[in-house]
């Protein structure tokens, strides 16, 4: 077939275009303007060039925070995607409980992350949260705010019980689009429980468990609000994340150029593993094609 | 291979079934023989895939027992009754090889591999896949995967029998031909014993020995393809076989002698008082179109569909269809319709009657 070429088509793609300017690529150029200069107050700006940059590939307290990030980002996937596929597996497939279920699962994806943030930071006091003071009684020391421990596990249950919900909802959907003949046949090749699970199951919610990881792992590599509001970055800066620290850096201490630099890589890191998942999830889907 | 033996089998999808109408498969008593083909036949919703799932043990029967060579089964699980069934949309396993695939079923059953790799190898043969054994299944065509499924069937040596639920729907029609060829000397030369759910009358009657027929529920006829076509137990297995079905007219019957709307009509048997609905069944290729005999006829259409024409007329209020020769006349003088009386049967309340020498 023959293409028609009008380059008065790039019309339509105006309004898009100034959208995206306006609400992406206008505010991060300033990031980026931040990011190549120095100031001493008054609005005075000089040139610094890459110097941001380099400083920043150099700084222990970036490299920390970026260790913490990613550990933080696979500690919460090796637990919320075996455990959503796993609740996602046990859930009733069908009639009212089904419902109830999908229900009460997604109230926790409802509930804004400050809410979620101040909840648990109430739950796990010491003096009136219930779980903690429950562990205190039991004679189990804890304490968020002290302990580095307790604080890394207070964060990660609370990110567990948040999200969770949204892998198992995921597979969950995944695992209904599956025709019952799958499973029928496999009674039949006398399949145990696990290759049930390893041929049919796995493979058929593949392409949901790639979206989940996806957005679980950019959620969590951004987290901000919820650990800023239980711990604070704290104790010292044991759970201070990266964009806790990038924004002490920025606001707190005001080094806009440093703190500009840090957000570029930031978002380079973001964008880079967003689109080796993309190619792996676009390779997947031609296979299955 | 095995005799199947369904013995006062029901089923119903409700848990406390209170009538007749409640029984989504009515009462049924049957052998299936060992070694060969049948094809269920029936429109959507008869029945058929129940009965199917049933005697594969994806779901027990509300009454009545499943003997497979004498052995109660009724209680026994899919695997334990060593049946092989191949399903509507090809069930293959993606993410493994062809050769895994065809292998699974027996590696499952622990067979040791030597053994397993060579009935991998025959039935790839037998299938026609040996050239892409070491394929993965993903992305292979429809075609290509319900041979696997049906490899992966016939891979056991003990199958007890060979289910298929409607396996031909998603193929692509040049590639049924292929299939049904290919089971056919599957069958040939295996001889297990087969049942084939279809709702197409050319599958079945092409594909198995004897066609059971299913209508609401209730098996109507079991029989062979003449037989089907000749005598149809019940008006239903008239329309739903033949191209187009069998004319059913209302009708009177008294001895040999029926009348249809006043005018008479003599028939080959004996047939006594005959109350309740009563009808007439004539396939077209048995009614023929005359200038003075017979029933009075209002020819509405023909049809020239190549070898034959198809008229479809009407006979006192009632549609009927006659199938005529090519070179038949079919001019606007034909104003009678005749039947051929060996062929013509009688129904009282849908179901045939035999009737007596006259």
């Amino acid at each position: 077939m023959e293409k028609t070429v009008n380059q008065k088509a790039w019309f339509l793609v105006l309004p898009v275009l100034i959208l995206v300017a306006f609400s992406a690529v206008i505010p991060l150029m300033t990031v980026v303007n931040y990011s190549v200069q120095d100031t001493f107050g008054n609005n005075q700006f000089f040139w610094a060039g890459l110097e941001w940059f380099a400083e920043m590939l150099e700084s222990e307290r970036m490299w920390n925070a970026l260790g913490r990030q990613l550990m933080f980002s696979a500690i919460i996937l090796a637990i919320e995607i075996p455990l959503g596929i796993y609740v996602a597996l046990h859930m009733p497939k069908s009639g009212f409980w089904s419902s109830f279920c999908l229900v009460l699962m997604s109230l926790p994806l409802l509930i804004p992350w400050n809410v979620v943030g101040t909840i648990w930071q109430i739950f796990g006091r010491v003096d009136i949260g219930l779980l903690g003071y429950t562990l205190d009684a039991l004679g189990i020391s804890y304490n968020y705010t002290q302990d580095t421990l307790d604080a890394w596990i207070t964060i990660i249950v609370m990110d567990v019980w948040h999200w969770t919900s949204l892998v198992a909802l995921l597979a969950f959907a995944g695992l209904k689009s599956i025709p019952d003949a799958y499973y029928q046949a496999a009674k039949i090749d006398q399949a145990s429980r696990w290759k049930v699970f390893r041929f049919i199951e796995l493979p058929k919610m593949m392409g949901v468990l790639m979206i989940a990881i996806l957005l679980r792992f950019m959620d969590s590599f951004m987290i901000y609000t919820e650990p800023f509001v239980v711990t604070g970055g704290g104790p010292g800066n044991a759970t201070t994340l990266l964009s806790i620290d990038l924004v002490k850096m920025a606001l707190g201490q005001f080094d806009l150029g440093p703190a500009a630099a840090f957000s570029i890589m930031y978002f380079l890191v973001i964008l880079l593993v967003s689109w080796v998942f993309y190619t792996v999830m676009t390779n997947l889907d031609k296979q299955e094609g | 291979m095995a005799k199947i033996t369904l013995d006062n089998l029901a089923h119903s999808y409700l848990p406390k079934p209170q009538s007749e109408d409640d029984y989504a498969l009515k009462e049924l008593n049957h052998d299936w023989q060992d070694g060969a083909a049948y094809a269920l036949l029936g429109s959507s919703g008869c029945g058929k895939s129940t009965l199917l799932n049933i005697i594969s043990g994806l779901l027990r029967p509300s009454q009545g027992r499943i003997l497979f060579n004498d052995r109660d089964v009724t209680d026994a699980p899919t695997a334990e009754r060593n049946i092989a069934q191949v399903f509507q949309f090809p069930v293959v396993y993606d993410t493994m090889t062809v050769r895994d695939n065809l292998a699974f079923p027996l590696r499952n059953r622990g067979r040791d591999e030597a053994y397993v790799a060579e009935r991998v190898q025959e039935i790839g043969a037998m299938i026609g896949m040996e050239h892409m054994l070491d394929r993965r299944a993903r992305g292979l065509t429809a075609d290509a995967k319900q041979k696997i499924s049906l490899g992966r069937g016939m891979v056991r040596k003990d199958v007890n029998a060979l289910l298929f639920d409607e396996p031909l729907t998603v193929i692509d029609p040049h590639m049924k031909w292929e299939l049904r060829t290919q089971l056919k000397k599957l069958h040939h030369d295996f001889g297990h014993t087969m049942i084939y759910v279809t709702h197409d009358q050319t599958e079945a009657l092409t594909f198995a020995d004897k066609v059971v027929v299913m209508y609401d529920g209730r098996v109507v006829q079991i029989g062979t393809p003449e037989e089907l076509f000749q005598t149809p137990e019940h008006t239903f297995v008239g329309y739903f076989i033949g191209s187009p079905g069998m004319n059913v007219i209302p009708a009177e019957v008294n001895g040999a002698t029926a009348r249809i709307e006043g005018t008479e009509l003599r028939l080959k048997r004996g047939y006594g008082d005959l109350s309740g609905k009563v009808e007439l069944g004539v396939r077209p290729e048995f009614a023929r179109l005359s200038r003075t005999e017979g029933l009075p006829v209002t020819v509405r259409r023909v049809e020239d569909v190549g070898r034959h024409k198809l008229v479809r007329a009407e006979v006192f209020g009632h549609d009927i269809n006659i199938i005529a020769d090519e070179d038949d006349d079919v001019s606007a003088d034909m104003t009678h319709v005749v039947f051929d009386t060996d062929f013509v049967n009688v129904y009282a309340n849908d179901w045939r009657v035999p009737g007596e020498a006259a």
